[in-house]
C-alpha cells in the first residue's frame, strides 16, 4: 500500500483519464460536501432554536389564572380564577420544586404587562416593570452584571429596591455604574440595587426593571394578586413534571375551588415537555438529514464503482499482460483497490474542506441569531465521514477489482 | 528442460466438449530451438498456452525442469511464469503509456525490484537488443521491428528457462522478420531454450527441431532434425 512504485502506477493511471478522473472525483466530492454542509445548517437551525430556549430555564413549569370551564361546586362555567400569594405559599410546599416565584404585572394597560414610565431627572421613558420574587433569577436565567438581585429581605420589609437592565442604565446615566441611584417607577422612588443582563441574548428581556412582588402589590394597588407562578423542577422527567402538576392542580384547587380535573380554570406551561419534544424534532430532522446526506454520497459511490468497472473494462488488454508478465492477482485487485481508495478519499476529503470552508464562511457573515446559531460540524462526524469514505472507495473498488483479478490473460490479450 | 506426457485439454464449446489436444508427448532439452507449425485449430496456440501456463490442461504432466507444473493456483502460476518464462507475442503486447524501458523493466517491477536498479537492468538488456537509444520512447514511436524487439528484451530481462514466441514475425515484413529470427538464434546461441509457434515454414526452418500438430495430435517427426 505504501510501496512508491505503486503510488506511481497508482497516479500515472488516473493521470492518464484526467476527465474521468475529475468527473469521478466530483461526484464524490458533491457527496460528501452536501452531508456536511445539510448537517452544519442543520446544527445552525438547532442552535438558534436552542437559543431562544436558553432564554428561560427549560426545566421550568409555568402557570397563569384562567376561566372555569367546567360547573364546581354549585359555581359557573366561566369564573375567572385569579392567583395570589397564597397560591404561591401552596406552590411553594410542593416536595419536587426547586426555585419558584411570583410574577405581578403593575401595567395600567393591557394584560401580562407591566409598563410603567420611569423617570430620572428630566429623562422619562416606559420600561416594563416585573414584580418578582428571589428566585425569579433562575427562572429567567438573569445574569448580574453589578450589585445584587432581589432577595428574600426586600419581599418580607418591602423595600424600595430595583434591579435594571444594561439598556435601562444606559438610557438614564449613560453608564452602567449605577448601584445606589434612585429612579422614579410609576411615580414611586427606587433605590437601584443591580444591574443585569440576561442568557437569552433577548434586548426585550434586558429593557426591564424588577422589583419585589410585596412592594409592587403595595406601590400599585396589587394587594395580594399574582398574574403567574414560575418554578422549576430540577431535573426531574417529563413524567415527573406531569405528576408535579397534577399535585399541583389538586392543591390550588381546594382553595381556588375549581375542578382540579378542568383544563382552563388554571393555565400550565411545561416547558420541560416542549424543551423535549422540540429536541426530539431536531434529533429527526438530523436523522433526516443524514440520511439525504448519505443518500448524496451514496450516489457518489456508486460513480466510483461505475468508473472503476468500466476503468478495468478499458484497460482488460492491460491487465492481461501484466498477469502473463507474472503480475499475482493480489498486486492487480490492490492496485484497483488503491487507485478507487485514492479517489474516493482525495475527494471526499476536498468535499469535506470546503463544506467547512462554506460553514464558517457563512458562520462570519451570518451573525447568531434567534432562527439560526453558528454552524458548524462536530469533529467525530467530520472523521465518521473520513472512515465511510475509506470504506466507500474500498466498496467500489472491490468488486471491480475482483473482475479485473479473474481475467484470463489468454482472452484478455485478445481483446483489442 | 521441459517435458509433456499425455497432455489432454478440453474446451466446452456449447453442450459439447472440443478435444484440443489428445496425448501429447513432449520432451525439449536445454538450449534447444523449437519450432510448432500446424494450420490454424490444430491446437498450436493452446499447447503454447499450456507451456507458458497460462491455461490449464486436463491430463497428464508437465515438468518444466524439475517441477511439475499443474492444479497451480493464480498466484503460483503468476509466480512461475514471471521466473521462468519470457513471452514474446505476434502484437508485440507492450503497454502503450510505457516507455521502452520501462516496459522491459516490468517483469522485474512483480519480483519486487527496485526501480532503480529495474531501469538499469532494462537499459542493458534494450542495449542488447540495439535499442538503447530508443530506451525513453513509446511504442507508438518505434517500428514493428523495433516494438519485438523491446519485446524481446523485456521477455530475457528475468534470465527465464525458456522463452516462447506466439507467431513472432507474424505481424512483421519479411525483412524484419529475418533481423528477428538472427536475434533468436543469437539468444539461442547463449544458451537459451526457446519455443516459438509459426505458420511460416522459412522461419521454422531456423529453428533445430520442428514439430508438427494435427487435430491435436503430435505428428511423427519424419523431417527429424532439419538443418
Amino acid at each position: 500500500m505504501f510501496s512508491l512504485d505503486r503510488w506511481q502506477e497508482v497516479l500515472s493511471t488516473l493521470a492518464r483519464a484526467k476527465l474521468r478522473t475529475a468527473l469521478t472525483a466530483f461526484a464524490v466530492a458533491w457527496g460528501i460536501f452536501m452531508l456536511v454542509f445539510l448537517l452544519g445548517m442543520g446544527r445552525g437551525l438547532r442552535k438558534g432554536a436552542e437559543t431562544r430556549f436558553a432564554d428561560d430555564a427549560s426545566n421550568s413549569v409555568w402557570i397563569f389564572g384562567g376561566q372555569t370551564s367546567q360547573p364546581y361546586q354549585g359555581m359557573p362555567v366561566g369564573r375567572r380564577v385569579q392567583l395570589t400569594n397564597a397560591d404561591f405559599d401552596t406552590v411553594r410546599a410542593l416536595p419536587a420544586v426547586e426555585h419558584v416565584t411570583g410574577r405581578y404585572f403593575p401595567g395600567s394597560g393591557r394584560p401580562f404587562s407591566g409598563d410603567r414610565p420611569a423617570r430620572v431627572g428630566a429623562k422619562t421613558q416606559n420600561f416594563d416593570v416585573r414584580a418578582v420574587h428571589p428566585d425569579h433569577l433562575y427562572l429567567e436565567k438573569t445574569l448580574m452584571r453589578a450589585g445584587r438581585y432581589i432577595n428574600a429581605g426586600d419581599v418580607v420589609d418591602k423595600r424600595k429596591v430595583a434591579v435594571i437592565g444594561i439598556p435601562v442604565a444606559q438610557f438614564f446615566w449613560g453608564t452602567t455604574d449605577v448601584i445606589g441611584r434612585s429612579m422614579l417607577v410609576g411615580g414611586v422612588a427606587f433605590d437601584v440595587v443591580g444591574v443585569f443582563a440576561d442568557d437569552g441574548g433577548d434586548d426585550g428581556e434586558t429593557r426591564m426593571i424588577y422589583v419585589p412582588v410585596s412592594t409592587a402589590q403595595l406601590a400599585w394597588n396589587g394587594a395580594d394578586r399574582l398574574n403567574a407562578i414560575l418554578m422549576t423542577v430540577g431535573d426531574g422527567s417529563v413524567a415527573d413534571t406531569k405528576t408535579l402538576i397534577t399535585d399541583m392542580k389538586r392543591k390550588l384547587s381546594e382553595r381556588l375551588r375549581f375542578n382540579p380535573d378542568d383544563p382552563q380554570a388554571i393555565r400550565v406551561r411545561n416547558n420541560l415537555e416542549q424543551y423535549e419534544s422540540f429536541q426530539k424534532i431536531f434529533a429527526i430532522i438530523e436523522v433526516f438529514i443524514s440520511f439525504m446526506g448519505a443518500c448524496t454520497l451514496f450516489a457518489g459511490i456508486i460513480g466510483v464503482a461505475n468508473i472503476m468497472i468500466i476503468t478495468v473494462k478499458e484497460r482488460t488488454r492491460e491487465i492481461g499482460i501484466r498477469k502473463a508478465l507474472g503480475a499475482p492477482p493480489l498486486s492487480i485487485i490492490t492496485t484497483i483497490l488503491q487507485e478507487s481508495i485514492f479517489i474516493t478519499a482525495a475527494a471526499g476529503y476536498l468535499g469535506l474542506v470546503s463544506g467547512v470552508g462554506l460553514l464558517t464562511g457563512i458562520a462570519k457573515l451570518v451573525p447568531a441569531n434567534d432562527f439560526f446559531g453558528e454552524p458548524q460540524i462536530d469533529l467525530r462526524v467530520a472523521i465518521y465521514a473520513n472512515v465511510v469514505l475509506i470504506v466507500a472507495g474500498t466498496l467500489a473498488g472491490f468488486f471491480p477489482a475482483y473482475a479485473a483479478a479473474r481475467i484470463s490473460p489468454v482472452e484478455a490479450m485478445r481483446d483489442r | 528442460m521441459l517435458r509433456l506426457s499425455k497432455i489432454n485439454k478440453y474446451y466446452a464449446v456449447g453442450s459439447h466438449r472440443l478435444h484440443v489436444l489428445r496425448d501429447v508427448d513432449l520432451e525439449v532439452g536445454d538450449g534447444e530451438m523449437v519450432a510448432i507449425m500446424g494450420a490454424s485449430g490444430s491446437g498450436k496456440s493452446t499447447l503454447l498456452n499450456i507451456l507458458g501456463i497460462l491455461d490449464r490442461y486436463d491430463s497428464g504432466e508437465y515438468w518444466l525442469g524439475d517441477t511439475l507444473i499443474r492444479d497451480l493456483g493464480e498466484a503460483q502460476a503468476a509466480r512461475y511464469r514471471n521466473q521462468y518464462i519470457g513471452f514474446v507475442f505476434q502484437s508485440f503486447n507492450l503497454l502503450p503509456f510505457k516507455t521502452a524501458v520501462e516496459n522491459v523493466a516490468l517483469p522485474l517491477y512483480y519480483q519486487g525490484v527496485s526501480r532503480r536498479v529495474r531501469n538499469r537492468t532494462a537499459l542493458q538488456y534494450l542495449d542488447k537488443v540495439g535499442l538503447a537509444d530508443w530506451a525513453d520512447h513509446r511504442p507508438a514511436e518505434m517500428s514493428g521491428g523495433q516494438k519485438q524487439r523491446v519485446a524481446i528484451a523485456r521477455a530475457l530481462i528475468t534470465k527465464p528457462r525458456i522463452v516462447l514466441a506466439d507467431e513472432p514475425t507474424g505481424a512483421l515484413d519479411s525483412k524484419t522478420s529475418e533481423e528477428v529470427m538472427a536475434l533468436f538464434a543469437e539468444i539461442n546461441a547463449t544458451g537459451m531454450t526457446v519455443i516459438l509457434v509459426t505458420h511460416e515454414a522459412d522461419v521454422a526452418a531456423k529453428a533445430g527441431r520442428t514439430i508438427r500438430l494435427r487435430d491435436g495430435q503430435v505428428e511423427p517427426e519424419l523431417l527429424a532434425r532439419a538443418s
